[in-house]
């Protein structure tokens, strides 16, 4: 086929490069495949193997670590061997055998806990490589779009899981095993996607040696694009503790309460495309900070004594669709080719870790006092970091 | 093009291989039960009679089931009732039932009558944990675990409600308790209930609170809607018919509990002879044995009795949820 041997379809207006279209249908086939397993866990554990499901919470926080550390890795070994695709690869496929590995593991709370580790092992891996991938696939010019597209297939993903989930349970006659195995084939089918409609793109060799990551951190842009994200990230307030707190103001009835995060995916969905555009054309890093405006007025609504419920979740939405893609599309065109998954991986871990403590924290400013006044100073806090980084921008984030 | 080919070929064969496991999964269950099965016999509480939940292979796994307490060993009666958990006491029961294809999941709470008749039933979220009906047959009370409650966004936690049969006054948390530990109100976030046991009185109850990593038990007054913790590392109490007793499951390690007897006025705690890891709510039978499912090599469940004295024995297997009526 003439369009697949020569490569992403690069139609210079309004067309998204075909490399990540292919990209985000590998990322939406994944993400059903992880939410189907997401959404029954619960069930699974408490009534398939008959396990006391509160011995299972601690593992998480070391999860979530190991997963950033995981990501710095991927990206620095795609980097160093030029092979973004194969390192994405890795990552999808051992997802997709841990899928397999529940079936194994039968009700050895250990191995489940092993499973678990080798399937966000596999996510860590693979984020650097196929955001670089998405990065250079793209024109600098149009990168916000390209970037909402894939975030906005990889939601549907998420949507479609748990009904994917629960039309197995209910074809198989409550059989988990189905769903696993169910998951497993959708997992690999999104690796045989992955194998066959994206193009590997093979950069200059690196000419760095040692840690090139400690390098990029030289250049005063990617270091302030770094620690802006990083410090936004700091007071960026967990999405479980916005949702608790949406339920207590509002008073939601606890059957309605797991709903809520659709609410931030549905509005996530429709504006992260309208939104990498508009970035495209007024500046990502606007679009970025415009984002964090919008959680802040989130926040202060559950707060505060007006607004409504849907009113917040939307705003949590749009927050996502403005900062989640559009920060590596403002940072990507800063990075030189050869380093773009290490420079990605630097900056989307630091984040991470950022808002990891800042769920410790939350968490503590909670228990010491009430989950309002945590909230308020939070996003006091976050409100100041985000004037300051609009003020003191990178130097050259111009798009 | 040959590339294209080939994926499609991949695409395929695993879809098609899912849809044939989903498909086995479905028509592979067993059609005869594995063990002797009766049904057609009216179920009822007459007071001579052990209701639990089948567990054995074969169409009426699931299924609640009875046998007279005088022979457990006979074949057991089954109707149409399915439940997760189940309890009975003074003419009232509670049957939790996950509700099919739900996710999140949620659970039905259903209350019956003393010949298995639905009274009321309630939607709730979460998968079933415990279940219990106080001695007076005038509260239903219950355990389910739910997830997306904690900061950890996949952590577990638990949700202790209970209903008044007479008043159909629901409390679907019994979060808001005052409770008093060393004489201070406790106050925390992160606070988590267990295992509801009522007295005879039909106000007094104890339970489980978990916080900041200990378990405490409490001991609640529910018209003054308060109480106290009285002790620690007691999970899932169990109040002896005399009142004098808790039976609980005490933690060895994590994820690991065995049996233990607390004796409320001397603060002794007692092991009766069965050190192998539980993790269920005891039931009484009378005030010297107690009722208790164990895991078994088939990965299921066996109920197994024993004397606060005498050896542990096998009493009904492949069986869970026990209830005298």
């Amino acid at each position: 086929m003439y369009l697949a041997s020569v490569g992403p379809l690069r139609t210079p207006l309004r067309r998204v490069p075909g490399n990540v279209v292919a990209l985000g249908i590998v990322s939406l086939v994944t993400d059903v495949s992880a939410e189907m397993v997401t959404a029954i866990l619960p069930l699974y554990l408490v009534f398939g193997l008959g396990l006391n499901p509160l011995q299972f919470g601690l593992l998480d926080g070391l999860y979530a670590g190991a997963t950033a550390v995981l990501r710095l890795v991927g990206g620095h070994v795609a980097d160093r061997w030029r092979r973004l695709k194969t390192v994405a690869g890795v990552g999808y496929a051992l997802s997709a055998i841990s899928k397999l590995g529940f079936l194994a593991a039968g009700s050895t709370v250990p191995a489940i806990g092993a499973v678990l580790a080798i399937d966000r092992a596999g996510k860590g891996i693979r984020t650097a490589p196929r955001d670089a991938l998405i990065s250079l696939s793209s024109d600098p010019s149009t990168m916000g779009r390209s970037f909402g597209v894939h975030r906005a297939l990889d939601t549907i993903g998420a949507f479609l899981g748990p009904l994917v989930a629960a039309l197995v349970l209910w074809a198989s006659l409550n059989d988990y095993n189905s769903v696993f195995v169910t998951s497993f084939a959708l997992a690999t089918c999104g690796v045989i996607l992955l194998t066959a409609f994206v193009r590997d793109q093979s950069p200059p060799a690196p000419s760095a040696r040692g840690l090139p990551m400690l390098s990029l951190l030289r250049d005063p842009n990617f270091r302030r694009c770094c620690l802006w994200a990083a410090a936004l990230g700091l007071f960026t307030i967990t999405d479980s503790f916005v949702y608790l707190a949406v339920q207590r103001r509002w008073d939601i009835s606890t059957s309605l309460f797991p709903l809520l995060p659709l609410g931030t995916a549905g509005t996530f969905l429709l504006l992260a495309i309208p939104l990498g555009r508009l970035g495209d054309r007024v500046g990502r890093w606007r679009v970025f900070i415009g984002g964090h405006l919008a959680l802040v007025v989130a926040l202060l609504l559950v707060c505060g004594p007006v607004g409504a419920w849907w009113l917040v979740l939307a705003l949590h939405g749009l927050f996502y669709a403005a900062t989640d893609g559009v920060l590596p599309a403002a940072v990507g065109p800063l990075l030189p080719e050869n380093f773009r998954a290490s420079g990605l991986a630097v900056l989307q871990t630091g984040q991470a870790l950022a808002r990891m403590a800042a769920a410790v924290t939350v968490g503590l400013l909670w228990t010491l006092s009430d989950l309002r006044p945590a909230l308020l100073v939070f996003t006091l806090a976050l409100l100041v970091i985000t004037i300051a980084a609009a003020v003191f921008k990178p130097l050259e984030v111009r798009r | 093009m040959r590339r294209r080919v080939l994926a499609a070929i991949g695409v395929l064969a695993l879809v098609g291989g899912a849809i044939t496991y989903v498909a086995y999964a479905r028509e592979g269950r067993p059609a005869e039960n594995a063990v002797p099965v009766v049904t057609g016999q009216p179920m009822r509480f007459d007071g001579k009679t052990l209701f639990f939940r089948n567990l054995a292979d074969g169409p009426d796994s699931g299924k609640l089931a009875a046998v007279p307490i005088a022979d457990p060993g006979a074949a057991r009666r089954v109707g149409e009732l399915r439940c997760d958990r189940f309890a009975a006491a003074h003419g009232t029961a509670i049957c939790l039932r996950l509700k099919a294809g739900s996710l999140p999941a949620m659970t039905d709470m259903i209350v019956l009558d003393a010949n298995l008749r639905e009274r009321h039933r309630e939607a709730l979220p979460g998968t079933p944990s415990r279940a219990r009906v106080s001695p007076d047959g005038r509260f239903v009370n219950w355990t389910l675990f739910v997830t997306g409650d904690s900061y950890a966004a996949t952590g577990f936690s638990t949700r202790t409600g209970l209903y008044e049969v007479d008043t159909g006054r629901l409390v679907k948390t019994i979060e808001e308790l005052a409770v008093f530990v060393d004489g201070k109100r406790y106050f925390a976030s992160d606070v988590n209930y267990w295992g509801i046991t009522f007295a005879d009185d039909g106000n007094r109850f104890y339970v489980t609170m978990a916080s900041k990593g200990k378990t405490y038990l409490i001991e609640a007054d529910y018209r003054a809607y308060r109480g106290t913790a009285i002790a620690e590392n007691v999970e899932c109490p169990s109040l002896s018919p005399d009142g004098r007793r808790i039976a609980y499951k005490q933690k060895v390690s994590n994820g690991v509990w065995r049996l233990a007897v607390l004796d409320l006025a001397t603060r002794r705690i007692t092991h009766p002879p069965d050190s192998r890891p539980v993790d269920d709510q005891p039931v009484w039978q009378g005030n010297n044995t107690l009722l208790y499912p164990l895991r078994n090599s088939d990965n299921t469940l066996d109920l197994w009795s024993v004397g606060l004295t005498t050896p542990a024995k096998l009493l009904i297997p492949q069986a869970t949820s026990p209830s005298f009526a």
